[in-house]
């Protein structure tokens, strides 16, 4: 009995030594999914090169790292934050309000958003239009009304492509990747229907209330913007409704963030298509394949050079205020800045990041 | 008259009995399928598992080239450090297949080796600089695409991404015999890395020790010192009744919402830094309190009354009762407690997630106010990486975890076993 108690005396003082806490010592990194594979390399490389600790890196999503990012400065806030798209005018002003006041943008590279199928499945050559046939929860009839999603295979949607069951596995709603999914391929695919393209082109009043009753949608949701936004609606904040909701009967299904997975479901399921970043793809080209959009297949040059049109910027931003006192911020935004990480040949290329073609300028501060 | 009775009776036992054999078949039925399911799970893991503990390694001819790494044998220490290692691999690569020459090529060629090569050979340097100049085989750390092709992809179990050209080389280089597996200390002496040839648990297992501890020291004493109030000192009152409710409804409690009543107590509002197995200790330990003080109740319970009657009898006082009978009596059944207790924190990693340490951390910790993962987040985050040679990896890790988790165990059924008296 005294041996127990002894140890466990013994353990108390073990954990009493190390000193109180200092000022930090590391960088500390929060945001995208997306941005994270990239940001943990050039963190490990970091850590190696030079006498600085390595960075801490932790993932949160986009909008989950901006709400740590802005809450305020000081050691117990992280410095950077990585982020799958451009940030918010609503985050700079909640920055802006708890003193975070200089904000630096780096621009990292360029991230293709793929959809693959099993490698011995149908090949798929898709348009934006056939992506948004298929998976918006409302699409024209023949009449021209909006009704309910009523493809069921992809035939119906094009007759050009195979007769197999709509099936699609993609992110959640908080993932960065569906936001950009949806703002990329759905509203692309939506412009392409000549309905929702004049909708999007008409202005608040009177234009947009004729479009949307030879759509058939009921005044209801024009009124309904106006009591939460305080303005009429005009046509391009319908269509953005429009062309932003996913259908719900199961044709669309949530597979979570875990992109191995949804290669794990499409390698046991020819039929369906998945939803995930070019790196995925990449790394697992012996099991899927990705399907052409709009007849360009998603290949590291056709992203590069904007070709294939579901792509998207990444960056991340940096705290001016901890520049000072948290050691190796420039540091680390110096290496990954480097050719030999995120340029033409770099390390980031080797795990599926696109480069920012040359000369264009990547770092800005944030206005 | 007796006959249709005795037949009645016979007819009865025999639907008895059969009810019985059923009833004992669906027992047998039920175990065997927990069996199935636990030879399934566990076998699934070990097969997937067990290549990560063997490591691919190529040996190769080094040629300590001063030209190349840029300072000589005689050069001080600082400088053998940051000479130029990584130009060294690559130039041993290119010396062993000349008749590779374009750039293109030898990019491709590079990645037949870990980029940890280069540090290998740093630390072989640095401890004896007589090296440079010299020549040397030396087996060198494999990438891990060719460690997933030699491991699985020739004979056709997967096929991995290495290039044909890529293919070919290694092809060459196994026939020469200088391709082989050896054992991975990598897997348990490196901290995590996006390299899957170099990432290792010991950052997870510090992490989690070093949480545990943190949970033990905070939950066991005072889940003791309440166990023992309430059941010695406690009037039994609406107060106390109501207390007891509250402690058993604490228990059910989903582990998340410690997760973010530690994010909004501790970090928010007592600031301590985020990440740190000090702040997760203190949000286990809440998950864990409940646990251990109804598990301590129980074992006070179980100290027989006449005890306690015969100690106040001789005339000592209640807190002599309580401290020189009673705990050492209940203390295996408290402890056997606790650690089931924290096995079950083991496990956890909803709540970490609420309070940052579910992160990227390259350096294992060396103290509580280091930032630290812990082994099921490790598990998850390696799960979740493109790399294809983190899957058997995360296999492996689990595996680590049970070892853990079986060792707990143990301890537990030692200690009960050991210390335990019985009446």
């Amino acid at each position: 009995m005294k041996r127990v108690i002894c140890s466990v005396v013994l353990a108390a003082s073990v954990v009493s030594t190390p000193g109180i806490a200092g000022a930090r010592d590391y960088i500390s990194v929060v945001g995208s999914s997306t941005v994270y594979p990239f940001s943990t390399v050039v963190a490990e490389r970091f850590g190696r090169v030079t006498d600085f600790r390595s960075p801490k890196v932790e993932s949160t999503g986009s909008g989950g790292g901006f709400k740590l990012f802005c809450a305020g400065v000081g050691e117990n806030t992280p410095d950077i934050t990585n982020a799958s798209r451009a940030i918010k005018g609503s985050e700079i002003e909640l920055c802006a309000s708890n003193g975070v006041a200089e904000v630096e943008q780096v621009l990292v590279g360029y991230d293709g958003i793929v959809m693959a199928n099993a490698i011995d499945a149908p090949v798929f050559e898709l348009s934006l239009k056939d992506v948004f046939l298929a998976l918006a929860k409302q699409v024209p009839d023949t009449s021209g009304k909006l009704v309910d999603n009523p493809n069921s295979t992809w035939a119906d949607v094009n007759a050009s492509l195979p007769a197999i069951r709509i099936e699609v596995l993609g992110p959640p709603p908080t993932s960065g990747t569906r936001d950009a999914f949806v703002e990329l391929a759905m509203e692309g695919g939506a412009k392409m229907v000549d309905s929702l393209a004049n909708l999007r082109a008409a202005n608040a009043g009177d234009e947009t209330v004729a479009i949307m009753s030879t759509l058939g949608l009921s005044a209801s949701i024009a009124q309904a913007f106006e009591n939460s936004k305080g303005k009429a609606p005009t046509g391009a904040d319908i269509f953005v409704q429009i062309a932003h909701a996913i259908r719900e009967d199961g044709a669309y299904i949530e597979a979570g963030e875990n992109d191995n997975l949804i290669v794990q479901k499409l390698a046991a399921n020819p039929n369906a298509l998945g939803i995930f970043g070019f790196s995925f793809l990449e790394e697992n080209a012996d099991k899927v394949k990705g399907a052409s959009i709009d007849g360009r297949v998603p290949t590291f040059e056709a992203i590069s050079a904007s070709e294939y049109p579901v792509s998207r910027p990444l960056y991340f931003y940096v705290k001016k205020a901890h520049m000072g006192t948290i050691p190796g911020i420039q540091e680390y935004v110096d290496e990954f800045l480097r050719d030999a990480a995120s340029g033409d040949e770099g390390y980031l290329v080797d795990r599926g990041l696109i480069p920012v073609p040359l000369g264009e300028s990547r770092v800005e501060a944030v206005k | 008259m007796t006959d249709s009775v005795r037949k009645t009776v016979r007819d009865n036992l025999k639907k008895r009995y059969r009810a019985e054999r059923y009833f004992r078949w669906f027992g047998v039925i039920s175990v065997g399928f927990g069996l199935l399911c636990l030879v399934a799970l566990f076998g699934d893991i070990f097969s997937k598992g067990i290549g990560a503990f063997r490591q691919t390694a190529v040996e190769l001819e080094v040629f300590f080239d001063p030209d190349v790494l840029g300072v000589s044998a005689s050069a001080e220490e600082a400088k053998i450090r940051t000479a130029n290692f990584d130009g060294l691999y690559k130039a041993v690569l290119r010396e062993r297949f000349p008749e590779v020459t374009t750039r293109g090529d030898r990019r491709v060629l590079y990645r037949l080796l870990s980029t940890e090569a280069a540090f290998d050979l740093q630390a072989l340097s640095m401890a004896n600089p007589d090296l440079i100049g010299q020549t040397r085989k030396i087996w060198l750390l494999a990438d891990d695409d060719v460690d997933m092709y030699f491991k699985y992809g020739r004979s056709g179990e997967q096929v991995g991404r290495l290039s044909e050209a890529q293919q070919a080389w290694a092809e060459q280089l196994i026939a020469q015999g200088a391709v082989k597996t050896r054992f991975n200390t990598g897997l348990f002496t490196n901290g995590d890395s996006r390299d899957p040839e170099i990432a290792g648990v010991k950052g997870a297992v510090l992490g989690s020790l070093f949480t545990l501890m943190v949970t033990f020291l905070i939950s066991f004493p005072v889940g003791v010192a309440a166990a023992i109030y309430l059941e010695e000192f406690a009037p039994k009152n609406k107060l106390t009744d109501f207390i007891e409710v509250n402690i058993n409804n604490l228990a059910a409690v989903p582990s998340i919402i410690f997760g973010l009543l530690g994010l909004a107590v501790f970090i928010n509002y007592f600031g301590v830094p985020r990440s740190v197995p000090l702040v997760g200790g203190l949000v286990l330990s809440l998950m864990t309190l409940p646990t251990v003080i109804i598990s301590s109740r129980a074992s006070i319970t179980a100290v027989p009354p006449s005890i306690r009657e015969a100690a106040l009898g001789i005339g000592a006082s209640k807190v002599q009762v309580v401290l020189h009978h009673v705990l050492p009596l209940a203390m295996p059944g408290m402890l056997t407690g606790a650690i089931i207790g924290m096995a079950r924190a083991l496990g956890e990693t909803a709540p970490l997630l609420m309070i940052g340490m579910v992160a990227f951390i390259i350096d294992p910790p060396s103290g509580v106010l280091d930032p630290a993962t812990v082994l099921p987040v490790q598990i998850y985050l390696w799960a979740d990486s493109a790399e294809r040679a983190f899957t058997e990896r995360t296999s492996a890790a689990i595996m680590v975890l049970l070892v853990f988790l079986i060792v707990m165990n143990g301890l537990a059924v030692w200690l009960r076993s050991r210390l335990e008296t019985r009446w």
